[in-house]
């Protein structure tokens, strides 16, 4: 399954699931970030450290660790 | 009814409390600025407010008590601001909620609605940024919002002020009439279990204050309160199985073993319902938007930092230049002042303890107010514009090799203005472990107090054009010591995982000029506050301390020798003598003289050793007693009577040096101390912060001192 981490600038996709343990999991929720929500990746950091990402009107910042617990799918 | 009678007649006033909640950036402070006068502070990035607020006004005959409470995305306790807002909304008496949302961003903003929906409370949400909406061709039908979710919604702007009376109204109107329940409607699977548990509580005609639905929503979401009321009932033995039975299907139909993210997604596809009947986007044409055009340059991968650096190092290099402009006239203004007040007054010590004391301690002080004004205009800026989280979001990757966290940048940055909010705003990070090391090394981040030190001796020992350039490197050595330091703690006293990084971007928005302006003004007034009361007596108290006691066969056996001495310059040189004895033999010369050997290796004399600990009340304190110490002490110089001269007379380079890395480092004024202690949650800590400082301070000023006396 393709992680978000692996997307690249300008990638949209969406979100299959989430492998985060229940806290983060929650974080990431609130954040709107769930189940069957489209995302954009909009920016990286040097060598991907962290990445932004668009969902909806929202933009968010994701460390690269948070970014490979998200699986996601091709639009 | 009673309540409408009430309302009928003015002589009785009724006090409404209100809580306002709402998820982060959303404007929740700026609302209640906007519909009561008040001034709480204002930002454009998540937890500027990291604790509740009341405030208190009169709208026609009710009494509003409103709650501004930290922003939070969802009712979790994730965050120490966050458990704050949901004990506050679990616990505390109010009797309606305002929810404010971004009507730039609804449904984001609603899923926190849905789940204050649940909650059993009178709600009013207020639809906030409309005129932003409007600009952005975003349509939000109020009325028809209103009738779907079966509360009023009412569309506001805390910035142009429009619909804040509409809101008031809709608040009184939410109050004298009795609760309605909310409109919230769930998938069908959900729907059956709710009406089964319905239909079992009307079954066995269940006594309960709030709706059966509304306890069947919370028994479905695991909702703890629920739990305990119903399990002492002897009803829950027949219902338990029940509910066992309705979980299993909803987490079937949601494909999750989690029920929070079930009715997280149940929630998300009710808003999305909303958001198709009442907003109207109007066409959008697939362009960027204004803040990704901006971020495309300013959180670029290669331009980035330097972009940031760049703007750091322009904000030092005005705060020195700019601010010099004035210095002069303030500096002699009050020398002038000085002696003025001292030519009215005949009692020699009550002459010294108001022109050398106070007018000199304060006037040392209040002559950095330019610098102050210049660094904390650069601050607010920073806050308003949302440049703060790309910062973070560009170092979050570089903070993490040094255990800190993408965010750990926001408390950091606003210790250069003062260390006491950014010891408060760590609260953002979660992690205790993340926040106490963040905690731990706020200090290293020169706060605004800390400024008129630097100021003084950077403009002894370097001329003009350079002073602003040695501002930079100060500081930045400061953040960069502060990440080493972060990195010893966190491989040792601080072990452990690190906090995830989830951080919202915010819009960029251009900050309002008043809003700059009342931060700024608020926080100089602070300054000059404290110029005024705390260091003017502590002035006072280091007069005192230089003065006495007085050593009458000291003075005149002095008196003589000037009096036999030949020419002026001897008589001169003679009395310089007599002050220094003197001071030397004070009450402040004896502490000093104790205390010297202890600095001795960092080159330090007696009356630097002093301005330390006096340092340790307040940084300003330093500058004003090195202003009390010199003026009394070695210069008799008339023409030029300026502290700074009196600095590069008689300091040494590699002690100067010493003196500001002790300065740099050093534990922060005792008003710091104390709220680090709260928030690090225990006196321990603040043993533990005063011993880590007092070390590295005193290791780094004699590698400092020594090193430089070797190149100099």
């Amino acid at each position: 399954m393709k992680k978000l981490l692996q997307c690249q600038k300008g990638d949209k996709v969406k979100i299959v699931k989430l492998n985060a343990e229940t806290e983060l999991k929650q974080r990431l929720i609130s954040f709107g970030l769930m189940k069957e929500v489209e995302v954009e990746v909009l920016e990286q950091a040097p060598r991907k450290k962290t990445i932004e990402i668009k969902v909806g009107k929202t933009r968010i910042a994701l460390r690269a660790e948070e970014a490979e617990l998200i699986e996601v799918q091709e639009l | 009814m009673k309540a409408l009678e009430e309302k009928s007649c003015p002589a009785i006033s009724n006090h409404v409390k209100v809580a306002l909640v709402g998820q982060p950036n959303v404007g929740k402070s700026m609302l209640i600025n906007s519909v009561s006068n008040a001034h709480l502070q204002v930002g454009n990035f998540s937890g500027v407010t990291v604790d509740k607020t009341e405030v208190l006004f009169d709208y026609e005959n009710y009494n509003f008590t409103v709650v501004d409470l930290p922003g939070t995305y969802a009712f979790t306790d994730y965050t120490i601001e966050e458990r704050v807002t949901r004990d506050y909304l679990c616990a505390e008496n109010y009797d309606i909620i305002i929810n404010v949302v971004d009507s730039t961003n609804l449904a984001k903003n609603l899923q926190l609605t849905a789940e204050l929906l649940t909650m059993s409370k009178k709600v009013v949400i207020a639809l906030n940024m409309s005129d932003e909406a409007r600009k952005e061709g975003v349509e939000i039908d109020a009325q028809y919002m209103s009738e779907l979710l079966g509360v009023s919604c009412v569309k506001v702007s805390a910035v142009t002020k429009e619909g804040i009376g509409e809101l008031i109204k809709a608040v009184i109107g939410e109050f004298v009439n009795p609760k309605d329940d909310a409109k919230l409607i769930f998938s069908e699977p959900v729907e059956e279990e709710i009406s089964n548990i319905v239909a079992y509580l009307q079954k066995h005609r269940y006594v309960a204050i709030n709706s059966y639905r509304n306890i069947a929503i919370n028994l479905l979401k695991n909702n703890k309160k629920t739990y305990e009321k119903l399990h002492d009932d002897p009803i829950w033995t027949e219902l338990q199985p029940i509910l066992i039975e309705a979980s299993k299907h909803i987490e079937l139909h949601h494909d999750s073993d989690d029920i929070k993210e079930s009715f997280a997604e149940e929630y998300a596809s009710f808003n999305r319902g909303i958001v198709a009947e009442v907003v109207k986007q109007k066409v959008e044409i697939e362009k960027k938007t204004l803040t990704e055009k901006i971020d495309n340059v300013l959180i670029h991968p290669i331009y980035g930092i330097p972009i940031f650096l760049f703007f750091m190092w322009s904000l030092f290099q005005l705060t020195f230049e700019i601010g010099a402009i004035p210095m002069d006239y303030i500096d002699a203004f009050f020398g002038w002042f000085g002696d003025t007040i001292g030519a009215t007054i005949d009692n020699d010590d009550i002459r010294s303890l108001i022109v050398d004391g106070i007018i000199a301690g304060v006037g040392a002080v209040v002559l950095f107010v330019p610098n102050i004004i210049i660094l904390f205009i650069g601050i607010a800026l920073l806050e308003s514009t949302g440049y703060m989280s790309r910062v973070a979001f560009l170092l979050d990757g570089f903070f993490h090799k040094f255990g800190l966290h993408g965010q750990s940048f926001i408390p950091l940055v606003t210790g250069f203005g003062c260390s006491i909010p950014a010891y408060m705003s760590a609260r953002i990070l979660k992690n205790d472990r993340d926040r106490l090391l963040t905690l731990f090394i706020i200090g290293f981040m020169s706060c605004g107090a800390r400024l008129p030190v630097y100021v003084l001796f950077a403009g002894a020992f370097f001329g003009p054009q350079m002073a602003g350039n040695i501002l930079f490197i100060i500081y930045i050595s400061g953040a960069m010591l502060g990440l080493i330091a972060a990195k010893v703690l966190k491989l040792t006293a601080f072990k452990g995982v690190s906090e995830p990084f989830v951080m919202e971007m915010p819009k960029y928005r251009l900050p309002s000029v008043k809003l700059v302006w009342h931060t700024v003004l608020t926080k100089t007034m602070m300054y000059l506050k404290k110029a005024g009361t705390f260091i003017a007596g502590a002035s006072m108290l280091i007069w005192f301390l230089s003065n006495y006691p007085h050593n009458a066969i000291l003075a005149k056996e002095y008196a003589t020798k000037i009096q036999s001495a030949v020419d002026e310059t001897g008589k001169v040189a003679l009395r310089n003598k007599l002050a220094e004895s003197l001071l030397e033999q004070s009450y402040l010369g004896t502490i000093g003289k104790f205390s010297e050997p202890i600095f001795a290796p960092l080159g330090f004399d007696w009356k630097m050793s002093v301005a330390l600990q006096t340092g340790l009340a307040a940084k300003e304190v330093v500058v004003s007693t090195l202003g009390v110490l010199y003026a009394l002490g070695a210069d008799v110089d008339e023409e030029n009577n300026s502290l700074v001269n009196a600095i590069s007379k008689n300091f040494s380079f590699p002690s100067a040096v010493a003196f500001i890395v002790v300065i740099m480092i050093y534990l922060p004024c005792l008003a710091a101390s104390v709220v680090f202690t709260r928030e690090a949650g225990g006196i321990k800590y603040f043993f533990y912060l005063f011993i880590f400082t007092s070390l590295v301070a005193y290791g780094l000023a004699f590698i400092a001192y020594n090193v430089t006396k070797i190149i100099v």
